[in-house]
């Protein structure tokens, strides 16, 4: 019900909204609970387990019960707290866990199974008979289960992650942390402000006080505003923090443009920022802890401060008769607003009997509430005294069982909370978090000049710690009652007495938890579920601690809290993976030939970052292997053309470049001349291979090193390992020059060919042998050459600057297809290399050596090198090992498979006898079979042997023979012709 | 006889005009990489100097003079932008020319630095990052030479087969600041 | 060098050890490749600036606590 004034609301703002399929109106600055509220909406959702009715139970963003579905479709957000949502026109939500509607859901029927449901019954119920799990019990529970749903639909909602830094993060917005704010500010400190809520101001926009002479609620407009309007301050709304993390770390979820009547295009739903601040103070406030009595789920049964935020800051009153129930002053506090209000305030229950009440209302001291009754909301409260029982009649029951600090963000970084007897509860560790400095009502300072004092005090100590003078303000005047409190955890009763709202925990569940002996606090959480609701059991926690401790014997302190884990409320998966969809998944690097290849038909593979051309299509061919077998061709008969860009080109100089590449190859190169390429391979420290590559000498003492496309990165973070952590004494430079460079394979009988009417002068033959570079001209570009060779074929590698790429490739295919052959792709590159029995990453793959390689020739026994010691291990020496050997099927054309494991002819395939395993597979057309690398215990010893190669995934059996891993031109005459 | 010719990183991609933002690729320039040999940093420095008025700048700079720009660019690493590496200086610091291998790209106008923000872990504001800082760091995942060049100006590098990860990066960032200022 | 930056840019190397000298086989190696302590508390660690100035870094860590007590260039000179 409206009030007839008051409130933060703007009156002369109406919105319209909807809810369950009818349209409501509520007033700008309302949110969807405040809106539900003074439409007399009670019921706004159904609970998780037993789809018991359930109503708004607080104000803010630890709400348990009021759940709701936002939108509809691909962008539908279930789970949304209607505390926390602000409305707007066309907001819809829909209430959640029931079916047809809130107020009539057949899965109610639940409820009257309760007995039967409590604590522990799946897990005892659902054991047996054993297979029924899968089949009957586990997708009739799942159907059943679950908190509200997504739509299964991708999501088009933009998101966003930021950073942000300060020097002092401020957590929260109320009278502790604007003074902080303002203290540092003033100071001349950077200062973030951070508060969850649209309005800052905190408890100060829920109370009927002054502080400074005003308004609680004018006062923290004012000093927002003054916040505001400074440059050295950053007032985020709408932002909740969320993480702690190492060295004055934070995450933080800004609620962005989801409260809005229109979303301009490109503005993100949310944004997760990550803040650095060199200090931080935790000015989080303290949620209000419920008593548990006799069904105090009922719609109706609120938190006190919630009724007073209704009342002050919305201008609505939760019901028309409220009953007030507490142990300390606030219940009193409450009374007086309602009372101020024009609310009739039907009882005002003190659990303390030493407490005096000086409000005209029925007034009960050391009495406790033991149950309500109504079932879609409360009608009446039952009230025990000292004097009998008596029910009072009421729609709306206001709770205060006292206040406990918002602790959680001092807990993640392993920090403890430490139980307070003076305010029963539990309080921030001294130094849980280095730099983080708790005030307030987080810290346990419950009166309003205390949180402001207290602020004040924290920016002291940091703005200390950041080296900035203090300066003075203004202390505003404000109440300093002091906090008297009787903890009151449960008041048995009739009915079912609730803890965690949010997932269905009772007082009986947490005491069967005790029974079952799971007397920790770690198992009865996990017994019962209790707290691992989206809300965390934010206001249930303690209560269910103070339970379990007195059903154990033992203390609050002895028993201990449950870990407190980021984050701190919900944050979506969207947030935090923001940026990442569709092309922001990774950076994709894209060679200069890519829009030439793509416009050809080629489709593109990644290979790492990059994106290669998988083969070029020509008309007519149906399979990528007809393409694939016709590429091979051109390069074996004619002339192809392919980008080599993508292999890393590391440019290597100074007067010991030549020793720092003896160190890291195992072959030497401080002998290769200028003008003269070598093939190298590095190994690993343990002695197993983890590059290949050719270096060539460009000039004395400069070289230029290649390394695989996948291995680029880590060869270059190996190289300046190897140069500032090993050989810190060598004068040796290095930068990559991938990116600089556009390199084309041209290979083929008729390479020279194209290359001649290329290039600006022909080659002379005598100055361009098998692996000769040197420096050519193109078209009037000055260009780089290498007669290198990755397909067995007479070749060259051709480097321009990169602007020139695309257009050299295109002039190379254009020559190449006028000398009969044109573009070829991964699947011809990979063939060629397999004829040729060369490696790539399916070999080089991180547990083989030199020695399984056949390449013990190039470890040099004249000089160090990384890994020589650990390749020379016995063990990495065995004959036995599984080493390289081509195979070849035997018989008729076969399809043999990568991955395929090796076995003896006449043996079971089974893991045993495995004898090896195949780690490349193509079709030669060259040989007019299929051919395989692959890795056989005994290798080379056993050529012309016939071994059984076996896929078991794809039902491959067949019988191979063992063979050289070159099966074309073993003696390499092509290559150097 | 053809010519081959010279296509930019971030060709039909930009200029782009987000709100007041303008994304742009400057014109080619020539780009050198210097790494100056053990104990031949001030040696290189001063040649440096007198050829184009830039000297190496100290970690986390640049230095201008004319057309000429040298950044920091990493442990002894320095890039010079807009001007050829005068002679004798390959005699003192290993060379490299990085002119193709990167992508340029100018932010000019407010909120620049909000921008970047949303990419970059680097604190960007003035105090920390005035006019005249240059360093390496990343850009959404990719490795990147960052510069303030202005008071609402950046240039950001990375390596040109990113380009168009940069560009839809910087696109998309610069579209959700936009839409912030329209609230 | 660089200044305080953001842990992503890093890259963790293990253990800041010293390579053995010699190429024949050791213990020394052996220790050199896979013993490690696995201190609760100060470790001196090698870390790499991948995606910033590319120095290699020799960081006094604590691994319980996470806090950093030394930052140095492994190639020598300040960090």
């Amino acid at each position: 019900m409206r009030l007839g004034q008051g409130g933060l609301i703007d009156r002369d703002a109406p919105v319209s909204f909807r809810f369950d399929g009818h349209v409501y109106s509520g007033f700008r600055g309302d949110t969807l609970a405040s809106a539900l509220m003074a439409n007399g909406i009670r019921v706004v959702g159904r609970s998780f387990k037993y789809h018991r009715p359930r109503g708004i139970f607080s104000a803010g963003s630890e709400e348990p019960n009021a759940l709701v579905t936002l939108g509809r479709g691909a962008g539908q957000e279930p789970n949304a707290r209607a505390t926390m949502v602000e409305i707007h026109e066309g907001l819809e939500a829909r209430a959640q866990n029931c079916w047809p509607s809130a107020q009539w859901d057949v899965m109610e029927v639940n409820d009257l199974f309760a007995p039967f449901l409590g604590a522990g019954f799946y897990y005892k119920t659902f054991m047996w008979p054993k297979k029924f799990w899968e089949k009957v019990y586990e997708p009739a529970i799942r159907r059943a289960a679950g908190m509200g749903s997504l739509s299964g639909e991708h999501n088009g909602d933009l998101y966003e992650k930021a950073y942000a830094h300060c020097d002092l993060l401020v957590i929260g917005a109320g009278p502790a942390g604007l003074m902080a704010a303002l203290v540092a500010a003033e100071a001349g400190a950077d200062v973030i402000l951070a508060d969850e809520d649209a309005l800052p101001g905190g408890r100060l926009n829920g109370e009927r006080m002054e502080v400074g002479g005003q308004s609680a609620q004018g006062w923290a407009a004012e000093t927002v505003a003054r916040l505001e309007a400074m440059p050295n301050v950053r007032v985020m709304r709408r932002t909740t923090v969320t993480g702690v993390y190492d060295q004055g770390s934070f995450g933080a979820v800004e609620r962005v443009g989801g409260h809005l009547d229109r979303r301009p295009e490109g503005l993100p739903l949310e944004c997760f920022w990550r803040i650095a601040a060199k200090r931080a103070v935790l000015a989080a406030g303290a949620i209000e802890r419920p008593v548990a009595f006799g069904r105090n789920d009922r719609p109706g049964v609120m938190l006190a401060s919630a009724v007073r935020t209704y009342v002050n800051r919305y201008g609505v009153a939760p019901g028309r008769r409220v009953a007030v129930f507490g142990n300390n002053d606030d219940a009193h506090r409450t009374a007086a607003d309602l009372l101020a209000a024009g609310v009739h305030v039907a009882a005002l229950i003190d659990a303390r009997p030493e407490a005096r009440c000086d409000l005209s209302v029925p007034f009960y001291p050391g009495a406790v509430v033991s149950s309500v009754s109504g079932r879609m909301g409360v009608e009446a409260v039952r009230v025990e005294t000292g004097a009998g029982t008596q029910r009072i009649g009421a729609d709306c029951l206001a709770v205060s069982g006292g206040w406990n600090p918002n602790v959680h963000l001092t807990c993640h970084l392993n920090g403890r909370p430490v139980w307070d007897d003076g305010i029963a509860s539990f309080v921030p560790a001294a130094g849980a978090v280095p730099g983080l400095i708790p005030a307030g009502a987080a810290k346990g300072i419950f009166a309003t000049s205390g949180c402001l004092a207290d602020g004040a005090r924290a920016a002291g100590e940091a703005l200390q710690a950041l080296g900035i003078a203090t300066g003075t303000v203004e202390m505003p005047e404000a109440e300093d009652a002091a906090y008297s409190l009787r903890p009151v955890w449960h008041v048995p009763g009739k009915g079912r007495a609730w803890l965690d709202l949010q997932n269905d925990v009772t007082v009986k569940d947490v005491k069967a938890a005790a029974q079952e002996n799971f007397r920790s606090v770690e198992h009865m959480k996990r017994f019962t579920t209790q707290g691992m609701a989206p809300d965390q059991g934010k206001t249930s926690n303690i209560a269910a601690l103070a339970v379990l401790a007195d059903a154990t014997g033992r203390g609050i302190p002895q028993t201990g809290t449950t870990t407190y884990r980021p984050p701190y409320s919900p944050v979506a998966i969207a947030a935090m993976g923001a940026g990442a969809q569709g092309a922001g998944f990774a950076p994709q690097r894209k060679t200069t030939s890519h829009a030439a290849s793509v416009a050809m038909g080629a489709p593109m593979i990644e290979a790492g970052l990059w994106y290669r051309p998988s083969y070029f299509p020509a008309p007519g061919e149906e399979t990528w292997r007809q393409s694939c077998d016709r590429e091979v061709g051109w390069v074996r008969n004619a002339v192809g053309v392919s980008d080599v860009s993508t292999l890393g080109k590391i440019d290597i100089q100074g007067p010991d470049a030549g020793a720092f590449l003896d160190f890291v190859y195992t072959g030497t190169f401080s002998t290769l001349k200028p003008g003269r390429v070598r093939y190298g391979m590095m190994l690993r420290e343990d002695g197993h291979v983890m590059d290949d590559g050719t270096t060539a000498c460009l000039a004395p003492d400069h070289y230029l090193m290649t390394t695989t496309t996948a291995a680029a990165g880590l060869v270059m973070r190996h190289l300046e390992f190897v140069a500032q952590v090993l050989k810190p004494e060598y004068d040796v430079q290095m930068v990559s020059v991938t990116e600089q460079w556009a390199q084309f394979a041209v290979a083929g009988p008729k390479s020279r060919e194209l290359l001649d009417g290329l290039l600006d002068a022909p080659l002379e033959p005598a100055a361009w042998p098998f692996m000769a570079c040197g420096d050519v001209s193109v078209m009037g570009v000055a260009a780089r050459l290498f007669r290198i060779s990755f397909s067995g074929e007479h070749a060259y590698e051709i480097a321009v600057p990169a602007r020139y790429g695309e257009s050299l490739f295109r002039e190379l295919v254009a020559r190449a297809e006028g000398l009969g052959g044109g573009a070829y792709g991964m699947e011809a590159l990979n063939v060629m290399r397999l004829e040729k029995g060369l490696l790539t990453h399916a070999e080089l793959h991180g547990r083989t050596t030199g020695f399984d390689l056949g390449m013990t020739g190039m470890m040099s026994s004249k000089k160090d090198y990384i890994g020589r010691a650990a390749a020379t291990r016995e063990g990495l020496l065995d004959s036995e090992r599984e080493r390289l050997v081509g195979l070849k099927p035997v018989g008729a054309v076969k399809q043999l498979t990568a991955g395929a494991h090796l076995f003896a002819e006449d043996a079971e395939p089974v893991r045993e006898n495995d004898e090896g395993y195949v780690t490349s597979v193509g079709y030669s057309p060259t040989l007019g079979h299929f051919i395989a690398l692959g890795f056989l215990k005994g290798g080379p010893d056993r050529y012309g042997e016939r071994v059984r190669f076996v896929d078991h995934l794809r039902g491959i059996d067949t019988i191979c023979e063992v063979c050289p891993p070159c099966f074309f031109d073993p003696e390499g005459e092509r290559v150097r012709g | 006889m053809a010519e081959l010719v010279a296509t930019s990183p971030a060709k039909g991609l930009l200029p782009v005009t987000i709100g007041g933002l303008t994304l742009s690729e400057p014109a080619h320039a020539m780009m050198t990489g210097i790494s100056p040999h053990t104990g031949e940093v001030a040696q290189a420095s001063a040649l440096l100097k007198q050829a184009t008025g830039c000297d190496l700048p100290a970690p986390n700079r640049l230095t201008r003079s004319g057309d000429a720009m040298a950044l920091w660019t990493g442990r002894n690493r320095w890039m010079l932008i807009g001007a050829p590496a005068p002679e004798g200086l390959a005699e003192t610091a290993a060379l490299t020319d990085q002119s193709d291998a990167w992508v340029a790209v100018t932010i000019e106008g407010p909120g620049a630095a909000l921008v970047l923000a949303r990419l970059c872990p680097l604190d960007l504001r003035d105090t920390a990052f005035p006019e005249g800082t240059a360093t390496r760091s990343e850009i959404f995942h990719m490795q990147a030479i960052i510069a303030r060049t202005g008071p609402a100006s950046f240039l950001v590098l990375t390596f040109r087969s990113m380009a168009g990860t940069l560009v839809h990066d910087l696109t998309t960032a610069a579209r959700a600041v936009a839409a912030r200022a329209e609230v | 060098m660089c200044g305080e930056r953001d842990r992503r840019e890093f890259y963790y190397g293990g253990t800041a050890l010293s390579r053995p000298v010699g190429t024949d086989w050791s213990a020394e190696w052996d220790d050199y490749l896979h013993l490690r302590e696995n201190p609760a508390g100060r470790s001196r660690e090698l870390w790499y600036h991948e995606t910033g100035c590319t120095a290699w870094l020799v960081v006094e860590r604590d691994t319980v606590t996470h806090e950093i007590h030394g930052v140095r260039l492994a190639a020598g000179g300040r960090s």
